[in-house]
Formats: C-alpha cells, structure tokens, sequence
C-alpha cells in the first residue's frame, strides 16, 4: 500500500475529469485514490464512500482493478475485478462494471457509526399480562445499563399518562435528535432509539466539491425479528405507522431462531418496498434467553444468575418481583393496541 | 435440606475463555440436584485443563486460570482450582477426580469427630451434553476410567442445543449400565453460546459484552489474547489422550 500514498491526487483529478468515456485505459492512465483520503471521481458513484484502484505495479504483467471500501478504520477490499482484457476497454465501459459492483457492495454493506443506543421501556397502560409496574423495569434497565458507555434508558415513553404507539415514540426521539443536532455543531449527538450516522469521511485538500458535512444522525427502531413479523397481526399496528417507522426512518432486526424475517418481508408490500430501510443482523450464534423464560425460573425459584447482570438479580430479589400473583396481573385486559384500533373501526 | 446428601459439582474443560454459559451449567445442575430431593449442592470447582491437552487455540493455563478467578469472583461457592493444570503432564479426568474426591474427604475427616460416611461429600463431574459424545471417540477415553468416572463417581449432564445427550447413553452399553448415575439436566432455553464462538468474535473485533463478565473481557483486551495467532497454537498437535493411549497400546 505504500506506494499509494506518493501518488498525488489532483493528477487523478484531472486525469477522469478530462478522459473522454472512449479513451483506452492504459497503464498510464492512472485512476486511483488513496486510501485513507482521496478524491472520489463525484459522478461515477453515488455514495461517495468507495474507490477503485489500479494496481500500476501489476501493469507489467496483469493489471488489476480493485475496490476499495472507506471505512472508519482500515479500508478492505471489496472486490477485485482485474484480468489481462481489462486493458483493451475503454472508460465506459470500465465505469459500468465498477459502479454494479460498487452498487451491489454497497447495498449489501453500508457504513455506518452508531453514536447511541436508547432502551424506551413501554407505560403501565400496554397492558400485557405479567407487566410489572414502569418504575421497576425503568429501575432494571439502569442497573443493567449502569456500565455501558452508550446504551442508556429513557423514560418518556413509560411517564406518558396513555399507552403510545411506536410510531409516537419513534418521531418524539427523531424530533428530539433533529432540534440537537441543529442546535450545537459537536458531532455527537445524545438521545435517539438506534441511530445510525452515515460514515461521510472523505477528506479532500485539493480543489473538489465533495461533501464533507456530517448528516444529521439517522433513528432505526432495533427489534426481533417477532416484532418485525408482528407488523401482520390485525389490529396491533396502524399500517400508516409501519410505513413511517420503516419508510421515514428504519428498522435493525436481529433475527431470532424459528423465525424467517426475510421470507416476511417479501410477503409484505409496505416492508418489501422499504426493504433497503431494513437491516437484518443476523445472529449466527443462537441464543435464546427471553424474559418469559427469566420470570418463569424466577416463579419457580430456579437461578436466573448469569442470565442477567447480578445487580438486576439483586433488585429483583429485594423487591420480590416476579410471582405467580405478578404473572397474573392484566390477565384479564385487552392490550391496549386491541383496544385502541378494534373500537375505532 | 437436612438428611440430603452433600454434594460437590466438579467442571473439568479447557475455560479457553470462562463464559456465563459455563457458570449457568452450575447454577442449572444445582437447582436440578436440589428438586431431586436428594441431594444438597455443597460447592462448585472449576478445573482448568493443562497446557498438555494440546487443543488447538489454548492459550497459556496461567491465564485461564486468572480469567475463571475474575468471573467467579462474586460466587459464594463455585471456586476454582489449579491442580490439574499444574501437573507435568496432562491429567486423566479420572486422575483429577479422585484428587479431588479425596482432598474433600480428607477435610471432612479433619473437621467432623467422628465422621459419618454420609458427612463425606460426594463428587459428580458437571459437564455439558457435548461431553458425553466424547466417550465414543476412539482413543479418547480408557473403559476403565469411564466406569470408573460415571460408576463410581456420578455425571451431572446439562443439555445443549438439539444435542440428545440421552440417546448418547442409550448408544453406549457401559452408560446404559450406570443410567441412574447420570443426571440429565434440561436446558430450556436454546443457547449456543460457546468459547468457541467467543473467540471467533474476538478475532474479529466483535463486542463479546454480555456473553463473559466484563472483567474477563476486561483481563482478555489487556493481554491481547484470542487472535488469529493463538487460534493457530497446537494446530498440527495430537491431543494429548490420543498419543497417551497409544503409547500404552
């Protein structure tokens, strides 16, 4: 890689912004960026975050044409597309392939830099069986986030007097990271659901007009794949507020085994036209540890030790949470989604 | 608990690293061994195995050793113990059994006057449903040591994944005989959360939070270990049993 560094960039510059499309590329023809900072020749790609490369050093024998990913570390190699015949193109052509390429890599693997991650607990008034009261889990979730330097929990969904819907939640947070981010120009930005910032690093010293400005800080709703597929349950969830949550703003779905979030989302109009909004983390190793199962241990007086942090297993214990009567509780209710949609249609 | 029989739980494996998956085979065998009525858990031991096992990917026992410390830090009675590992060779796990059977009765023997056998606490090897598969590897087990580790001694198997641990022992003539000395323990939740796994997220710069205690991870990013260069340590090495039987063969 050192001898990237010597090449200058605003020779590339000029070099592809007065190389006609029909123009042979030949050794000489240098079109490379450097890694680390560089130029990025603006109308090929549309991201601005991906080079390409020509390995003059292979010129003797087979030219080679690399992509190169920039990222927050060190850039990878996305993909080689080199052989002895790329010498008899033209430009045109060259760019067309790079750019499938780039398009297919960068769908696949978009850079991002998450700045936080926020645990909104639901209110009292959701309704579902066995939900203890708010303070409590408010309480858990601090202890168990007491040592993580940026997941943190945020309570306005659970003080608001009625249930909220998602949707509600989403925008309050993405009202409240927009009014932040305008109004003080520090690059990190507090509070947010899941945010993701879109990686715009390119450092460009020479005459170019590439953006350097930080977007504002995206919101992705993070969620399992259960609650992805829940979007097809009657009643639980207004189809206006789907389209919002994915179409506006996005969702982070950690698959879950006996799930198949993909296969769902085809089957979806309103996820399938979103689909870029949505992505999945795919979690290799399965692991399985539900808080049904947590509360069903603790019913039955079995150790919940090392499924949660010591000192949620501690609060618990104080305050004696978690019973065959708390199981009980809303047995009765109609979760407040059900209520809130069947009584209006 | 009183007219129960004290028991002690003992995990032999490499801990290359310790995860909170390997403290909940104590706390799951503990609870089933209380339900049964019969027993009552009196301690747990964690016993690293040697540097001589040869696996592939074992970094050095002294930092084993120190990482099970932290992560049992905050148990009241799961300890751990660094006989096996500082033997010269690799030990049987029969041989690291009986060491402890007998430094346990030996304390007994030393703090009751006069002891009553049933004072003296039995010892069962904790191990995972993996483990039981391991008996049919040729070469990786001598029949008389297996008699004598599930015979005389007893297993407490905690199941994992679609592993049929059960069927293990219905394969084996030698299990079978000694079924009721084998406590199967029904791990509900599906979890494959492995050492394994650990380590192939280190290596690759993945967050491992909430999978070890943060002091482990703590322990594991000041000393560098599991990178692409510890993954490779004994990667053409036999396994230490292996030659071990031949030789006597």
């Amino acid at each position: 890689m050192a001898f990237l560094r010597k090449l200058r960039r605003v020779d590339y510059h000029e070099h592809t912004l007065n190389t006609s499309e029909s123009r042979m590329i030949t050794p000489e023809t240098v079109w490379v960026t450097q890694a680390y900072s560089g130029f990025v020749p603006q109308h090929w790609y549309q991201d601005k975050t991906a080079f390409f490369l020509y390995d003059p050093c292979h010129h003797k024998r087979k030219p080679e044409w690399c992509c190169w990913h920039v990222g927050p570390s060190t850039p990878s190699q996305t993909c080689t597309c080199g052989c002895s015949s790329w010498l008899g193109i033209t430009l045109k052509t060259l760019k067309k392939e790079i750019h499938t390429h780039l398009e297919q890599h960068v769908t696949r693997t978009r850079r991002y830099r998450v700045v936080k991650g926020i645990i909104s607990p639901v209110g009292d008034s959701y309704k579902k069986k066995g939900l203890i009261e708010a303070c409590h889990r408010l309480e858990m979730a601090r202890l168990a986030t007491l040592n993580s330097d940026w997941i943190t929990v945020d309570d306005w969904e659970s003080q608001q007097p009625e249930w909220v819907e998602t949707a509600k939640v989403v925008r309050h947070h993405a009202d409240l990271i927009s009014s932040e981010n305008n109004s003080d120009d520090v690059d990190t930005v507090r509070c947010g659901k899941r945010r993701k910032l879109e990686q715009n690093t390119i450092i460009c010293q020479s005459s170019c007009n590439i953006n350097t400005k930080e977007d504002s800080p995206h919101l992705n709703l993070l969620c399992g794949a259960d609650v992805l597929e829940s979007f097809g349950v009657k009643d639980l969830w207004k189809p206006e507020d789907i389209e919002e949550i994915v179409g506006r703003y996005g969702v982070a779905c950690i698959t879950r085994c006996g799930s198949d979030p993909e296969k769902f989302i085809n089957q979806s109009d309103v996820l399938y036209k979103h689909r870029k909004n949505i992505h999945m983390v795919r979690e290799w190793v399965t692991n399985e540890i539900s808080a049904t199962h947590v509360r069903r241990a603790l019913r039955r007086g079995q150790s919940v030790r090392y499924l949660l942090p010591d000192s949620v297993v501690r609060y618990i214990q104080e305050h004696s949470l978690y019973s065959v009567e708390s199981e009980q509780k809303n047995a009765n209710a109609i979760l407040a989604p059900f209520q809130r949609y069947t009584s209006s249609n | 608990m009183a007219g129960r029989i004290p028991l002690v739980l003992l995990a032999c494996g490499s801990f290359n690293p310790i995860t909170h998956q390997h403290m909940r085979l104590f706390e799951l065998a503990r609870d089933h061994m209380h339900q049964t009525g019969l027993y009552r858990v009196v301690g747990g031991i964690v016993s690293p195995v040697g540097d001589n096992y040869g696996k592939q990917g074992l970094v050095v026992s002294k930092h084993r050793l120190a990482m099970a410390r932290l992560a049992l830090q905050s148990s009241d009675w799961v300890s751990v113990d660094d006989w096996e590992s500082q033997q010269a060779d690799w030990t049987e796990t029969v041989v690291t059994m009986r060491y402890h059977y007998d430094r346990i009765a030996a304390q007994y023997h030393n703090s009751k006057d006069p002891p009553t056998a049933s004072d003296v606490p039995q010892l069962k090897l904790l191990c995972g449903a993996d483990f039981m598969d391991t008996f049919k590897i040729p070469g990786l087990w001598r029949d008389d040591h297996v008699e004598e580790v599930v015979g005389r001694f007893g297993l407490v198997c905690v199941s994992r994944g679609s592993l049929q641990p059960d069927r293990a022992i219905h394969e084996s003539d030698l299990l079978s005989r000694h079924r009721q000395r084998i406590f199967l323990v029904r791990e509900w939740v599906h979890n494959e959360i492995s050492a394994t796994e650990v380590r192939r997220a280190l290596r690759r710069g993945q967050s491992v939070k909430y999978l070890l205690p943060d002091s482990v991870i703590d322990y594991i990013r000041e000393h560098n270990l599991y990178t692409q260069d510890s993954e490779m340590k004994n990667k053409d090495v036999k396994l230490r049993p292996l030659t071990m039987q031949t030789i006597q063969d």
